[in-house]
């Protein structure tokens, strides 16, 4: 066995109250944080997936148990010793007046720095290494305001990593950014765990992207935590359980959340590739259910002159169609 | 297996390796480029800041109501008499207290306001947000306007006269409030909390000082209105001392808080996950606030404006939110923007004394305002 990064211990995290007792959102928590991977943290809102991290990096205490650094209790940790092993990254990003992307690096140099915060030749090399490795060298210069979120994300990992901490943990560090930015800040922290051997625990609500990236999942639900590898989660159920509400649930075999089937009328739909892809959800998305043997209409794809069409045949009359918002209407109008 | 092979960039060079050799070389250029020469730029500005500050020094020695030459000055300071035994007893009973003071006054509620502006991320803060000046202006309220003329009469005999009177009232609600303000700063989890709760205790104490102001006799209102315009020329050579021991040792705190303050710019989260002890911080800003503020307003009143605007004024000219820089270069923007505002309230060559809030106010928020919008021109 390995020595993991951050082991919990009997963990119970929440929040205490005087009077009518603790708020407890998870207890007897025994997790491992191995080094060299990225675990994703994922499950609904509200679960207490910030608190979990808030706990884990010791800026809160638990109701009960321990978190262990590197085997050393993390609340019996002095401040700065505490910064050395573990670094943090949030949703959001501040942007401090006048602050040029190197400053914000340099500042996770704080915790290895004099009393001043000076920076020796060492640090600007360490400085360079982690801008370089979240690709923002062109960022150093400019001044944070100027920059967009993702940008801005990019520079506070870039931080921690100068922070040089064996465990680093995220919070949502993808919440604010437009999907290409997601996939990257992902890819770069999964080549970050395993070219470093930093043990990265990122909490997010991206569940395609968890389970392409990360080499763990901790999946949060109400009084219980489930662990194992993306893929033995999706094929056992895990995820369908977490995150099952009513009406929404995750298809496994296509890996992502669907509108439960409703009991509208049943369709028939013929055809392959994207434009059949493509129809079945828009018939979804508007109630009807999808038969594959026949039903009260069916649509085929065919082809004419200029490119594919939609045949469509109600009750043996056919018409042609050239895009989906047409089939719809058609059938809308059939009544059906 | 899995030993912690993270640390040191070397170790971890293969990302390096995987990135085009190019970008890295565009990035140092850049930063030989960008940074270092911005060092020497602030360097230089810090400087020039000092040259201007010790120019106006001078200044302040040789003008006023009468004019004494730069070598008659130097002889009274240094020989103890001069051409004039007016000029004399001029230079070092009235000028070299009035201008020590005004810088001291300066550098101190510049560093102040900085301190809150940074700790609370809000750039409307300013050194009387604590409420330290409020319990100040209550304590001399509360001499000036509720004693009565036999009390007065009194605390007279007792060797307390006029100023000396009021600065110890002043300097007795101050002390109060610092106490007060450090209890509750020990206390309290966040920067909010302990931002909303001094700015209650403001509208609390002011709203006693209106009441003692509504049963007041006017001429005594006066009285009151005048310590509120706050002056930098109260202040005895024999009480200078203490002014500056409590105005150094705030700054020497400052000083020491160089690195949590550059921590907190990115919020107490942040700076906590990077090391920085909130609560020994959070003390060590309040104290250092509490000392330069309550003597300073002990001694020259309740002096507007410098201390939120001193701060921006600072950052628009050397263009960094670093502390290292800006804690020195806010030290002497406020002493030469108090100075200035001194050497202008009394007008050269003339009797006429104009109240220090209305010049450092009327003169200093055109300079802000053209600062701040050309710091953010081009902002969203």
């Amino acid at each position: 066995m390995s020595v993991p990064a951050l082991q919990t211990r009997d963990l119970s995290i929440g929040y205490p109250r005087r009077r009518k007792g603790d708020i407890c959102l998870a207890r007897a928590l025994n997790l491992r944080l191995e080094p060299g991977s990225l675990v994703g943290l994922l499950g609904p809102n509200g679960v207490g997936k910030s608190t979990l991290l808030r706990t884990l990096a010791a800026m809160r205490a638990p109701l009960a148990g321990q978190v262990l650094l590197d085997g050393e209790d993390a609340r019996r940790m002095r401040p700065g010793d505490l910064a050395k092993t573990l670094s943090l990254v949030l949703t959001n990003t501040p942007h401090p007046d006048l602050m040029t992307g190197y400053e914000l690096v340099a500042l996770g140099r704080l915790p290895h720095s004099d009393w001043l915060g000076r920076l020796t030749g060492s640090d600007r090399e360490i400085i360079s290494w982690a801008l370089d490795a979240v690709n923002a060298g062109e960022l150093a210069c400019q001044i944070l305001t100027e920059l967009s979120d993702g940008q801005r994300q990019k520079l506070m990992i870039a931080r921690a990593l100068a922070q040089e901490t064996a465990i680093m943990l995220l919070d949502e560090p993808t919440a604010f950014l437009d999907l290409p930015r997601r996939v990257e800040v992902m890819r770069l922290l999964k080549r970050l765990a395993h070219q470093t051997g930093r043990a990265i625990l990122v909490s997010t609500h991206d569940l395609d992207q968890a389970l392409r990236n990360c080499d763990q999942l901790w999946l949060m639900r109400e009084g219980a935590m489930l662990v194992g590898a993306p893929e033995d989660l999706v094929l056992d159920g895990g995820i369908t359980e977490t995150f099952h509400t009513d009406g929404i649930s995750f298809d496994e075999g296509s890996s992502a959340f669907a509108v439960e089937r409703s009991a509208g009328a049943a369709i028939h739909v013929k055809g392959s590739g994207a434009r059949e892809t493509w129809m079945r959800r828009a018939l979804e998305r508007n109630g009807y259910r999808y038969d594959p043997a026949a039903g009260v209409a069916a649509i085929s794809l065919g082809q004419n002159g200029q490119g594919p069409e939609w045949h469509l045949t109600i009750e043996e009359r056919l018409s042609r169609h050239h895009s989906v918002a047409e089939v719809l209407a058609t059938l809308k109008d059939a009544g059906i | 297996m899995s030993q912690l092979v993270h640390k040191s960039p070397r170790a971890s060079s293969a990302i390096v390796e995987t990135r085009p050799a190019d970008a890295s070389q565009i990035w140092n250029r850049r930063r030989f480029a960008g940074g270092v020469s911005s060092l020497d730029r602030r360097f230089m500005i810090l400087l020039l800041m000092t040259l201007a500050l010790g120019t106006l020094l001078l200044l302040s020695m040789a003008l006023g109501s009468v004019s004494i030459p730069l070598d008659q000055i130097f002889s009274a300071l240094l020989v103890g008499e001069s051409d004039s035994t007016a000029w004399t007893n001029i230079v070092l009973k009235f000028r070299l207290p009035k201008t020590l003071t005004a810088m001291l006054a300066g550098m101190a509620l510049g560093i102040s306001g900085l301190l809150m502006q940074t700790y609370f991320r809000n750039p409307l803060a300013e050194p009387f947000v604590l409420g330290v000046s409020s319990g100040a202006s209550l304590g001399v309220a509360l001499v000036v306007l509720s004693t009565g003329a036999s009390g007065v009469a009194m605390i007279a005999s007792l060797g307390f006269t006029g100023d000396l009177l009021l600065t110890t009232a002043a300097g007795l609600g101050a002390g109060l409030t610092m106490g007060l303000v450090l209890l509750v700063a020990m206390r309290v989890r966040s920067n909010l909390t302990l931002l909303i709760l001094g700015l209650m205790f403001g509208y609390l104490v002011a709203s006693m000082v209106s009441l003692l102001l509504y049963f007041a006799l006017p001429e005594r209102i006066q009285a009151y209105i005048n310590w509120t315009f706050g002056s930098f020329s109260g202040v005895t050579v024999e009480q200078l001392p203490l002014l500056g021991a409590f105005v150094i040792a705030g700054l020497l705190i400052a000083a020491t808080s160089v690195k949590p303050l550059n921590a907190l710019l990115l919020g107490e989260d942040y700076a906590l996950s990077m090391g920085t002890n909130l609560r020994r911080a959070r003390l060590r800003i309040v104290l250092s606030t509490a000392l330069l503020v309550s003597a300073v307003t002990a001694f020259c009143g309740p002096i507007a404006f410098v201390g939120i605007a001193v701060p921006h004024l600072c950052r628009g000219i050397l263009r960094t939110s670093d502390h290292r820089i800006l804690l020195p270069g806010t030290c002497l923007t406020g002493g030469i923007v108090a100075l200035f505002a001194s050497l202008i309230a009394e007008i050269p060559g003339n009797n006429l004394v104009l109240p220090l809030n209305v010049v450092t106010a009327l003169l200093g928020a055109p300079v802000v305002m053209l600062v701040i919008l050309r710091q953010f021109r081009g902002r969203p």
